[in-house]
């Protein structure tokens, strides 16, 4: 398992990573914890040329409170994201979604930045960043931007994220006394989940923010699921019936795991559990 | 000469923690890949991307030119030299063995299969060259799957005119073992039961965890290759008959090997190609695969269809079980790959007095990875059948599980008894096995909170899987190998050395890659010998060192090389009586051993065996008619195989919704005979536990129409780590059926977790939902075959077909998977 060969750059500042990102194009490619590109290069499925690798940037690193919002740091570990009371207090949703995340290894190295902004969508954090509003802001050679999560996830492995910009922060609007439940299904426990379902609801049930996983070719919200519940009480019947439209919209891939219509039926069911758990019935 | 040695209490039975762990754990050892000879060159592999094809030319100019390659050679470079991939177990005279070179210079019949060889200073200088090598292949159609293979419309090998390779057959009306297995089969349909299924043993791949790897020195008089593998022994002979060099300039050395589980029980063409570059370079060379080529190259296990007919009368005592198999070679009929399937020909009756028998094995060839043993190796697959079928009567006449067992197994009175199949079982005691187990496992508890579940319709229903199984292992009495055309014996060697200072040298012809032979054969000599534990060493693995041996697979080192031990320990002991009796001038009629001492009866008068060592070594005063020295060694053949047996069960929640399977309690009771070390024992089960029930509910490798790996990484292909799993409740009989064919009792342990443990777990899964119609779920229980299983008749699940595999009315034999076997 040896990479083809490259050059390696570890730059200290955001501008000097935007540096030479400019100079080096689409040769290079950004690393972050490197959990899901280091396997590809020593498979061999991608050989970009430069390496930037951000783990020297400090101002990537951390979680603060912004008012009404909690930001995280691109670089964050998703343990020291799993960690923190200001993500447990104002958007428990991710705190356990992320503490799902594969195994305590990854969780030790992998980012939280570096997981969105490969969009896997069976990634684990896609979802609840979706159903949470959270805010992607991306540094390019013009400076800053904000997208909406609407808007950042585009397609298999690609988000709005341009060749010559950065994701630099994750600003979650503050979900204070939401319940949450993240309720991933797999074979085994290091799979990458054949379906998940975020969900997160205030009161029991005034409003409902219902995330997918891997049900298509990026996240996706269970919308009419949640048209369904706002307003809803939170028996284990009425939950349940709004649950049949988690799969409304919802393209899944068939693979050795499931079938299409395995994992709609899989949606419907465990979103139905997430939601429950989430609303604590 | 009254040196007192302190003797520990008896080492045999004690929980002796593994010395060889510390090294192994860490790594700071001496595994291949450690290996780093002066001006050593490295390989890589290019590989066939193609299931079949033509290869039309290889340009390897640009590989050539590149930094640092020394040399790009592919199979038109080599003659004979290159040698041959053996097959040493033909099964019938008229087998079709399709022409096996370690780089077809012509034709590829796997994906994977290698057709060049980059040599190069550095490991990844060899990778990068590997990239640039131009292959241009002509793609042939290429056979997937057993029943598209038995069709013979599409041939792996056009040369060969059909992929049927061999039809191997036992039946006991032949053979004068029992009665006429369609007598029987006619008779139960008119006035009693018969169970038809097809059963699928979907492919495994071994999956050890050091990956293979091989250096080769051929500087020096004599040609070293140290290998990754479980048959040093077997591999010095193969490379000797197949490319020339004379056995006696051949050294080959297994140093540390982590892990096999059969895997490693094979030639490879990677140590043959390692081989022909060193000799040709004349440089020390070493290839590591990586995992990616692991997985794709390296043989895989199981892969049959398993059609069975099981005649009963109305009560359930069976009459007789008809099998019929059909078992995926792969591209090539690999070393013992063809036997495979037969060694499970003589276990599919199991624990049971069938009255008659028939067992029809037909072997084929197909354009995927080559398969040969894995872990229990034919008889996991018997057993599976066997046991599933047993539920499934159990069913159809409306009793518990376990009593339509006790209706048909062999009671323990009936020990020695010569079973359907021509084997004679010499001991067990199925009763005493099941009883410890059922009480242990809360048996009746779980019954009746089974039946509260299934009356309140919980989501999730409770299901109890019953396996009760044995297995012939210790492989073997030469002779029986002989008269199954096997290509080599079964016997085993060992020599005990004593040193001057002491300590005693044990070499063994068993090769140890993780079983803890160190451990547990230091306990043998120290019992026997009366020396300390920590005075013993066990050499293995290196044939210049033990120069007689046969190697590590089918639960044998203890039970064949343990057996040799003693033989040669016991020689020792008679050589050293000479000498004392000399040196304590008495009678060797006077002198008793024990605790590692000579003492003359009714004397205060002794000597340690360590100072008849030093004797030997001194040489300054022993017998006139006495050859200088106390060394001695022993071969073993074994007389018979041992049968290990065992009662597992099985408790499984299904999530009626999803179809999701969790394991709630695992207890098995196995009749192993003595026990040497329990530790090792526990650690052997559960281990051989994990691996079975990972057939059952994980493990499964699928090629895809054109024949391409699909699970070519640990992504698809599902292991199991410990957060997938329980904690077993690992149990043995309070008064084990002691092994009466060896000295110490001992029975094999090595597979039988793993051959017990994949029926335990289905019959769990199909008892949990057979009260909603489902009487099978092909393995391995997905959560969706599960669910679809659950929801075939009621709409919710339109497409069942990769659940309910199997028989309907009035259309026998019908694969739903439309012959791609490993389903999907």
């Amino acid at each position: 398992m040896i990479p083809v060969k490259f050059d390696y750059l570890a730059p200290t500042s955001v501008e000097e990573a935007l540096a030479a990102l400019g100079e080096h194009g689409d040769e290079a490619k950004i690393m972050a914890g490197g959990q899901s590109l280091l396997p590809v290069l020593r498979m061999r499925l991608n050989a970009p040329e430069v390496v930037i690798d951000l783990g020297g940037i400090d101002s990537l690193r951390g979680i603060r409170d912004d008012g009404d919002a909690i930001v995280i740091g691109a670089m964050t570990t998703h343990h020291d994201v799993r960690e923190h009371a200001l993500v447990r207090e104002h958007a428990l949703l991710i705190s356990k979604a992320v503490a799902e995340v594969a195994d305590s290894q990854i969780r030790h190295r992998g980012t939280f930045g570096g997981a969105l902004a490969h969009a896997d969508p069976a990634g684990d954090l896609g979802a609840p960043a979706l159903a949470l509003g959270a805010q992607f802001v991306i540094a390019g050679p013009g400076g800053s931007r904000t997208v909406e999560a609407d808007d950042f996830f585009v397609d298999l492995f690609e988000t709005a994220i341009g060749e010559d910009e950065i994701l630099t922060e994750v600003r979650i609007p503050k979900h204070t006394g939401w319940g949450a439940h993240y309720e991933k299904f797999v074979r085994v426990a290091h799979q990458w989940p054949i379906v998940a379902v975020a969900a997160t609801v205030r009161g029991s049930i005034d409003e409902a923010r219902v995330g997918l996983t891997n049900m298509g070719s990026t996240p996706l919200r269970a919308r009419a699921t949640e048209a369904a519940l706002a307003g809803a009480s939170a028996t284990e019947d009425g939950v349940r019936e709004a649950s049949q439209l988690a799969a409304e919209g919802t393209n899944p891939p068939t693979d050795l795991n499931g079938a299409s219509d395995y994992r709609k039926h899989l949606a419907r069911v465990l979103t139905g559990r997430a939601v429950l758990k989430a609303a604590g019935a | 000469m009254t040196a007192t040695q302190e003797r520990p209490a008896a080492e045999i039975g004690k929980d002796r923690r593994r010395k060889e762990d510390q090294r192994l754990i860490t790594g700071r050892t001496r595994w291949t890949d450690n290996i780093t000879l002066p001006g050593m060159l490295h390989l890589a592999m290019v590989r066939s991307p193609f299931a079949h094809a033509a290869i039309t030319s290889i340009d390897v100019e640009a590989a050539k030119a590149a930094t640092n390659v020394v040399a790009v050679l592919t199979g038109r470079d080599f003659g004979d030299e290159l040698g041959a991939c053996i097959n040493a177990w033909p099964i019938t005279p008229d087998q079709k063995t399709p022409p096996h070179s370690p780089m077809p210079a012509d034709r590829v019949a796997f994906a994977g299969e290698i057709v060049a060889v980059v040599v190069a200073r550095s490991a990844a200088e060899a990778r990068d060259a590997a990239e640039l090598v131009d292959v241009e292949y002509d793609e042939q159609p290429a056979v997937l799957g057993i029943k598209n293979a038995l069709e013979d419309s599409v041939l792996a090998h056009p040369d060969l005119g059909t992929n049927k390779s061999a039809l191997w057959v036992f039946d006991s009306s032949e053979a004068g073992t029992g009665g006429d297995v369609e007598a029987a089969i006619q008779q139960a349909r008119t006035d009693g039961i018969v169970i038809e299924r097809e059963y699928r043993q979907q492919r495994l791949i071994p999956a050890f965890m050091e990956p293979r790897s091989v250096v080769v020195d051929p500087t020096g008089e004599q040609l070293t290759m140290w290998s990754a593998t479980q048959i040093p022994h077997i591999l010095r002979f193969a490379l000797a008959a197949t490319t020339g060099v004379p056995e006696s300039k051949i050294r080959v050395i297994a140093p540390d090997v982590g892990g096999g589980f059969g895997g490693k029980l094979q030639t490879t063409p990677e140590e043959w190609i390692a081989w022909a570059v060193a000799r040709r370079l004349s440089k020390p060379v070493k290839y590591t695969e990586t995992r990616s080529e692991s997985l794709v190259s390296a043989h895989h296990g199981r892969d049959q269809v398993q059609t069975l007919s099981l005649a009963a009368d109305k009560d359930g005592k069976v009459t007789g079980l008809k099998v019929h198999l059909d078992a995926d070679l792969g591209a090539y009929v690999s070393l013992v790959g063809g036997g495979i399937p037969v060694l499970g020909a003589f276990m599919f009756n199991a624990i049971y007095k069938f009255p008659s028998y028939r067992f029809e094995c037909q072997t084929v060839l197909t354009n995927s990875t080559w398969t040969d043993a894995y872990r229990g190796a034919g008889r996991p697959e018997a057993t599976y059948a066997v046991e599933r079928l047993m539920d499934e009567l159990a069913a159809e006449v409306g009793v518990d599980p376990l009593v339509i067992r006790e209706r048909n197994w062999i009671t323990h009175e009936e020990f020695p008894f010569t079973t359907v199949a021509g084997l004679e079982y010499d001991s067990g005691n199925y009763e005493a096995a099941t009883a410890r187990a059922k009480e242990v496992f809360g048996y009746d508890a779980l019954r009746a909170e089974q039946g509260e579940r299934r009356a309140r319709g919980d989501r999730v229903q409770l299901g109890i899987g019953v396996s009760t199984f044995t297995e012939m292992c210790g492989l073997a009495p030469s002779r029986v190998l002989g008269s199954l055309d096997y290509g080599a014996g079964g016997w085993e060697h060992a020599s005990v050395r004593l040193l001057a200072t002491g300590k005693v040298e044990v070499v063994t012809g068993t090769s140890a890659h993780g079983q803890g032979h160190e451990t547990a054969f230091s306990q043998i000599v120290a019992d026997r010998l009366g020396v300390p534990f920590e005075d013993v060493e066990v050499l293995h693995g290196d044939t210049q060192v033990a120069h007689r041996g046969l190697d590590t697979y089918g639960s044998r080192s203890l039970v064949v090389g343990g057996e040799a031990l003693v033989q040669a320990v016991d020689k020792v002991i008679d050589k050293a009586r000479h000498l004392a009796s000399h040196l304590l001038e008495a009678s060797q009629d006077d002198l008793d051993y024990g605790g590692g001492r000579f003492t003359v009866r009714g004397t205060d008068q002794g000597i340690a065996i360590q100072e008849l060592a030093t004797a030997t070594f001194t040489g300054h005063n022993y017998p006139e008619d006495m050859e200088l020295s106390i060394d001695a060694e022993a071969t073993y053949d074994p007389v018979n195989f041992n049968y290990p047996h065992g009662t597992h069960l099985c408790a499984m929640e299904v999530d009626t919704e999803t179809g999701a399977v969790t394991m709630r309690k695992y207890t098995c009771c196995d009749d192993i005979g003595n026990i040497i070390n329990p530790l090792i024992v526990a650690g052997q089960v559960h281990g051989g536990l994990v691996q079975g029930i990972a057939q059952a509910l994980w493990e499964e490798a699928v090629h895809d129409d054109a024949g391409t790996l699909v699970t070519g990484s640990f992504v698809d292909y599902l292991l199991p780590t410990s957060a997938d799993t329980i904690s077993f409740d690992v149990l043995h009989t309070e008064e084990p059926s002691v092994c009466t064919t060896n000295t110490l009792g001992t029975k094999g342990v090595g597979e039988a977790g793993t051959i017990a443990s994949t029926p335990a777990v289905v019959n769990a899964v199909v008892d949990a939902v057979r009260h909603l119609g489902v009487d099978d779920i092909q393995m391995p229980c997905t959560p969706e075959r599960v669910w679809r299983a659950i929801h075939a008749h009621d709409g919710d699940a339109p497409t069942p077909e990769s659940a309910m595999p199997h028989f309907e009315e009035d259309a026998p034999n019908q694969d739903p998977t439309a012959g791609q076997g490993a389903g999907q």
